[in-house]
Order: C-alpha cells, then structure tokens, then sequence
C-alpha cells in the first residue's frame, strides 16, 4: 500500500471501477462477441474458404516440389529483381546452409505463409495508401488506427483473431497482414504525396483526368518510397511468423516456440538463423530492384 | 502590324480577363464585395485574415501576338497565367477565350480545354523524370490519348525543332538547365494549342542561355503565330519578348501598353523606377523620335532608315556609312520623317528629370 502522505484514500489510490462492475463488463463484451461470432460462423467459414485454398496450395507447391527446382525457381526471381551476381550468390549460400541443416520443408511452409501474407499485405495497403493520400480527411482517420495496430502488442489482437478464426493457418496469415500491413499503407500515402507538386500541376495544366495522373505520374514517382514499403511489409511479415506460430502456424515460428518452451539452445538458433537468411534476401533483392525502378535519376548530369 | 495579322485577328479570338477578382482564405466570397467598394489590399490581411491576389484585373491578350505580364515577386503573376487555364479559380470574373468563359466550364469541359486549346512552360522545366526527352515531349497527346504511333513523328519533329536532335532517348536528369527548358518548350508546342503560357520560363537559366532562348521563342513565334501569354520578373526580358506588356504590382495592373509606351511615358514613380535601367536604345523605334518631314519641297538626306528600326540599330547604321543625318521611311518606303545623331543620343540616354540627382 502506497503511504498517503495524508492525502485522503480518494486522491491516493486511483478510484478505480469496482471489481464487480469490471466482470459484468467484460463479460458482456466478450459473450457478445463470442455471440457475434457463433451467429456468423458459417459465413466466417465460407469467406476464409479461397485464403485457406491458397495458402495450402502454396505451401503444397512449395513443399512438395523438388528443392533443386525450388532453389533454381528463387535464383531466378533473385536475378530478375537484383541484376546482382552477389545477391545470387549470397542466396545459393543461405539457402544450401538451410538444407544442410535439416530446415529445407520448415522454411518451404514459412516462406509459402510469407509470400500470401505480402500478397495480401501489398493487395490491402496499396488501395488504401492512395485513398489516404487523396484526401487529408482520410488521413486523419486512417493515422490513429494505423498507430494502434503498430503499437497494440502483437499477441493482444491473438485474441480476436483466434476467436472468429480459430486456430490454424488463416488466422494466423491474418494476424501476420494486421501486423504488416501498416508500413505499405503508411509508406504509399507518403510516397504519392511527395511527388512534386510541379509535375503534378504539369499533368493538370495538359488536361490529365485523376486516372492519368495516378498511373502516369503519382504512381511512378512515389515507386521507390512504395518499394520501400513492401520491402519493410516483408520484414514485418517475416518477424510475425514466429509470434503467428502460437495460434498453429507450422515451419520455422513452430520451431522457435518449441525450443523456447524447451530451451533447445541450438535449434532455436539455427530456425532463428534460417528465418534471417531468409529476411536478408527478401531486402536485397526488393532494394535492388527498387534502386533499378530509378533508373532515371541515378544518371545525375553535373 | 501588317495586314495579315490584322485579318487573322478578325478570326481568331484573342484572350480576355474581365474584372478579376482573386482572394486567398478560408471564405473569400464573403470579402468579394467589401474588396469591390474598395477594402484594401492591408486592411482585409490585418482584419479578415485573407489575401487579395488579385484585384480588377481587365486585361486583353491579342491572338498571335506575345503578351507579356511583368511584376516582381508576390505581384500575381503567376495567380493571374493559372487563371487563364483554369488551374486557380477566381473568386470573381470572367476568362474569354472564343467566346466561352473558362470560369463557368465544368471539370470535363475544362479538361478537354487544357488538353486543346492551351499549354504551358513552367519556371522550373516541371518534365516528368521518368520519362525520356520524347515521352515528355509526346505527354500532351499522350493524355489525349493519341495512339504512339501518330504522336512519336510529332515529337521528334518538334525535339528536332528546339534543337534536341539525338536526345531523344535520354533523361531530363541528364540534361543541362537550357536543354531541360527546351523539352518544355517542345512539349507545349507539341499539343498544337494556340495558347502558351509560359511561366517564369527562362527565369531559372543561365543569362547566355536565357538569351539564346529568348531568340528560339521570336524565331518559333514569327512563324507559329501563337497567342502567348509571358510571365516575367525582368523588364529587359519583357521588352525583348513582349508585344504587349502588361505591369502588375500588388495585384493590381500598374500600366498596359507597348515596350516604347511604358519606356517613354511611365504611368508612375514605380514604373518610371523599372524603366530608368533600360537600355533605351533597344526599345525606342526610329520613327517615334523623328522629326517630321519638313513644309515643301526641302531636299531630304539621302540616307534611308527603316522606321520600325531601333535607335541602336539606326545609330549603328549610320555610324557605319558615316552619315549624320538620315531619312526615316515607312514599311512601304514613304519618307515620314527625319533623324540625326544628336536626336538619337538624347533619346538613348536616360533622361535627367528622371535622373535628378546626377545632374545635381
């Protein structure tokens, strides 16, 4: 007990709702939720149904087909985006230490729940990230909320998720796009507003319509800032799947949480050390390609 | 003029601000009336919080002809070109072109305008840097979506024609200042409008470089017959190009005449300021200072002068044939006066009541 300085008990401890009425209250909240969600629980079911066939045919696809072609098919997508031998390079090596030690299937399963999460992440955000930037009203809506879902403690909006989802691979892909998401929507609102208002005011004075300014002009411009976006998205992505892991997200996360619980120092490290691989990848080759998309400036005249 | 342009003037309709009224602030019409009957510029920023841009501007911009709007900065200048196309509204007035009022025109009808009927070169080149030279130069009809295959001849005409042959491919980044403007020229000139707006143009460029620019536009201009409206803050500048100039100071026109009008009869100390560091020998015409022909059958000099010659020209010229005095004749060769050199020196140099204390 706090010593009251002689203030009186009002002023010294917070008057805080008692303890009965704080039970009615949740319990009203979390029974008309569970409600809520009983009474849509088939529509819940039907609308998750594609997110739930994707995903399983992703991670099919990617655990079933051969790892040769797998590496060879990410070499690929590596070259395409960097241009970079060393990036290449630097992917052959990550990705074979991963073989070696026995993570080839885990990272196959996280890399198939990155990838949808991304999708749907960059799907989501990028809509958004130009509604918010047309509109200042829409700013300062949107600003708050993306603040929360950055800030609010990943495992705290679990719960919900887990409540109408369940527990499996979808809430766990949504739970890992709540959590991404904020930087593409953020990063594409700042972005088309940077364009240079007298470019901007170029396209208007030669009669461009909203469409025209958008694809021709604002889009193209704020490319790297939204390049940096995805970039940052994937990371994110990334960082969720091990937390995503809690609600029954199979592949590396799976891992990690069990040698926590079981103090496995060295196989914590080695899912920890195949999820960085994995990460540093991702960022190069979407910096280098975004780098590539500015080709127009790098060439400097003076 | 010669008689061509005076015809064409008939057909083709001419640029028209009527009573334009622009204030800047949260609600603007509320103070229209009060700006009207006469509130001043000071007296609606201290009390009501709103700016007047503009105040009264009645304006005629010629067809053909290049029209220039001269004020230094914070003048309206370049509110008052934004109006023209409609990219600021104003808060009372009319813009006519063709017998239409660009302020009454609804977003698609304003669109089709800006696509059509105008273009525009901005102070600071404003080309898109993702696109190369010909992209840039093809925007306009990309935006009114002609196919690539009929605009890319019209741009490589017109890159060829600002003097960008073998540039096509590059980047606006890659090019210097000049160049850079030169794509924005190319670009306005490609959408075939018969109005160009330039702002500030040549403002940000190197002074050799803004000449040189200044001598494409006149060469461009003598065979394209455009109507363009000019915005500049240099009086030399406005002089070179203008047919017309216009003087705006505080939002309001100070004086609209002719380069020769507003030299020799400035309409105020303020104006009368600008025009003392002039080199008014560029500007004066032969013809404005001769001496008229004399009564009867006097002999005139032998030596001819064109009238619409400058006094720099005319002294030049003279200088060289090692004449004093001169016959001043018209475009059709009719002598309609006299010149000598001690009348064109006095008209070249600054004269003293504006000069006072120099001569004190």
């Amino acid at each position: 007990m706090a010593s009251c300085w002689g203030l009186p008990e009002m002023l010294c401890d917070f008057p805080a709702l008692p303890n009965k009425d704080m039970r009615h209250m949740r319990m009203w909240i979390d029974d008309g939720f569970r409600g809520i969600v009983r009474h849509f629980s088939a529509q819940i079911d039907a609308a998750t149904q594609p997110l739930q066939w994707f995903l399983n045919t992703l991670e099919n696809l990617f655990t079933n087909t051969p790892w040769i072609v797998i590496l060879l098919a990410i070499l690929a997508v590596v070259w395409l985006g960097s241009r970079s031998v060393k990036i290449v390079i630097g992917s052959i090596i990550g990705m074979c230490l991963i073989g070696v030690f026995g993570l080839w299937e885990d990272t196959m399963t996280t890399l198939a729940m990155v990838t949808v999460a991304t999708l749907i992440a960059i799907i989501l955000g990028l809509p958004i990230g130009i509604v918010m930037a047309r509109s200042n009203r829409m700013q300062s809506v949107m600003t708050p909320v993306l603040d929360v879902m950055q800030t609010m403690p990943s495992f705290v909006y679990l719960i919900p998720v887990v409540v109408i989802f369940g527990i499996g691979k979808v809430p766990g892909v949504i739970a890992v796009v709540i959590y991404a998401v904020p930087p593409m929507i953020r990063l594409t609102n700042l972005g088309i507003r940077l364009v240079d208002k007298e470019v901007i005011e170029a396209a208007d004075a030669f009669g461009a319509n909203p469409r025209q300014k958008l694809w021709g002009v604002q889009l193209p411009l704020s490319l790297p800032t939204i390049m940096a976006g995805v970039n940052q998205t994937i990371m994110m992505a990334l960082a969720m799947v091990v937390v995503a892991s809690m609600v029954g997200v199979g592949g590396l996360g799976k891992n990690v949480l069990q040698a926590i619980n079981n103090q496995f120092f060295t196989i914590g490290f080695l899912n920890g050390f195949a999820l960085v691989a994995i990460a540093i990848i991702f960022d190069r080759t979407s910096q280098a390609f975004g780098k590539r998309l500015q080709k127009h400036s790098e060439v400097g005249h003076d | 003029m010669t008689d061509s342009t005076t015809q064409s003037a008939e057909t083709r309709s001419g640029v028209e601000i009527r009573d334009l009224y622009k204030i800047f602030g949260s609600n603007p019409k509320r103070y229209i009336d009060a700006v009207k009957n006469g509130m001043t510029k000071t007296e609606l920023n201290d009390k009501h919080n709103h700016v007047l841009g503009l105040q009264n501007i009645n304006l005629e911009l010629p067809p053909g002809q290049i029209s220039v709007i001269m004020g230094l900065s914070g003048s309206g200048k370049s509110t008052l070109i934004r109006h023209i196309n409609g990219l600021i509204m104003p808060t009372a007035g009319q813009i006519l072109y063709n017998g239409r009022d660009v302020v009454q025109m609804n977003e698609q009808e304003l669109r089709e305008f800006r696509r059509h009927e105008t273009a525009m070169v901005f102070q600071k080149f404003a080309l898109l840097p993702h696109r190369t030279v010909l992209q840039n130069v093809s925007y306009g009809l990309d935006v009114q979506g002609i196919a690539r295959s009929k605009s890319e001849p019209i741009a490589r005409k017109w890159i060829e024609r600002v003097g960008l042959a073998g540039y096509e491919d590059n980047y606006p980044a890659q090019l210097s200042g000049g160049m850079q403007q030169r794509v924005g020229l190319a670009r306005a000139l490609a959408n075939d409008a018969d109005i160009l707006l330039m702002d500030e143009a040549f403002s940000a460029l190197d002074p050799l470089i803004r000449m040189d620019m200044q001598k494409v536009l006149l060469d461009l201009q003598s065979e394209l017959k455009k109507t363009i409206i000019f915005i500049t803050h240099d009086l030399d500048e406005a002089l070179r190009l203008g047919d017309k100039i216009a003087i705006l100071r505080d939002g309001a026109l100070s004086q609209v005449g002719t380069g020769q009008q507003i030299v020799l009869n400035p309409a105020n100390d303020y104006i009368a300021e600008f025009v003392r560091e002039v080199n008014r020998g560029r500007v004066i015409k032969a013809e404005t200072v001769a001496t008229p022909l004399p009564e009867g059958d006097a002999p005139l000099p032998e030596f001819k002068i064109k009238g619409g010659s400058t006094l720099e020209k005319a002294a030049r010229r003279l200088a060289e044939h090692d004449q004093r005095k001169a016959t001043v004749v018209a475009r059709d060769g009719r002598p309609i006066g006299t010149i000598d050199m001690h009348t064109m020196l006095t008209a070249m140099v600054t004269p003293a009541t504006v000069d006072d204390e120099d001569a004190a």
